[in-house]
């Protein structure tokens, strides 16, 4: 008996919604972009499930390209996280509420 | 068997997940992540694209979340301060009712869809490299060029963020 395809895009759906609790919830911006991260992963399982079930190898390649924006989006994200931290010596984000300081 | 898997790496899924977002020390959070991102490439392999897999684990687990723990020792940042504030707690339960009733829709929407739906018998095409890598260098090139252009850039962007600023001229050191 093979999984069917529900259960893929059900779980693909619950993790996306505990990334979406966790941005919505915390306070450390560490934090929210590791729930950032979960949710671009439950997206990509979801590719990956949607590729398999029309035969189509479309879904892997965007796949690819998400892991690529990823590592792009974490390397910008982390580096301002470290530049707010030297100005604010923190990385709560209900302190940032200033555009410029 | 393949459910079996399914089953046991589904729960372990979402278990890292929810450890993910709840726990208070974002090291244990990033590496409960390197979990999830494991039973993922699980999945991965089980719906035929080992290839995918294997670009998680290296690229995920091995560079962004590697990347994700460096910053974290570099700002020391180990506990989430508690300092209650008012609303605060209101706020967390509307945002986990948002996020459930979210989870709810989303899967209302695919119980409705694809209820019954089955996956047809693997194809040699799906899971060859070979496809893959052609259907990237020429279908998909420009993209991929694309990809490699924001990658240069983000490369450019998180070296001018992360730099010390210069000092002003003629102000002490």
């Amino acid at each position: 008996m093979t999984v069917p395809v529900t259960w893929y895009l059900l779980l693909a759906a619950a993790l996306f919604a505990i990334g979406t609790a966790g941005v919505l919830t915390r306070r450390n911006g560490i934090t929210i972009f590791l729930s950032i991260e979960l949710m671009l992963n439950a997206v990509n399982l979801s590719f990956v499930a949607y590729s398999r079930l029309l035969d189509q190898l479309t879904g892997q390649l965007v796949v690819f390209f998400v892991l690529a924006v990823a590592a792009a989006e974490a390397a910008v994200g982390l580096a301002l996280f470290i530049a707010i931290y030297r100005h604010r010596r923190t990385i709560d984000i209900n302190r940032m509420n200033l555009m410029r300081w | 068997m393949e459910v079996a898997i399914f089953v046991i790496f589904a729960l372990l899924a979402l278990a890292s997940a929810v450890v993910v977002v709840a726990h208070r020390n974002p090291v244990y959070s990033t590496i409960s992540l390197v979990v999830t991102l494991v039973s993922l490439a699980v999945f991965f392999i089980l719906l035929g694209a080992p290839f995918i897999a294997a670009l998680q684990i290296l690229i995920y687990t091995g560079a962004i979340l590697v990347l994700f723990l460096f910053v974290i020792m570099l700002l020391n940042v180990s506990e989430e301060a508690t300092h209650p504030e008012s609303g605060r707690r209101i706020q967390r339960w509307l945002a986990i009712l948002g996020a459930v009733t979210f989870a709810l829709l989303l899967g209302l929407g695919v119980w409705n869809g694809y209820r019954g739906t089955d996956f047809a018998p693997m194809s040699e095409e799906l899971v060859s490299l070979k496809s893959l890598a052609s259907a990237l260098f020429s279908e998909y090139l420009l993209p991929f060029e694309i990809v490699g252009l924001l990658l240069l850039v983000a490369i450019i962007a998180a070296t001018v963020l992360a730099r010390k600023p210069p000092r002003e001229e003629g102000s002490t050191p």
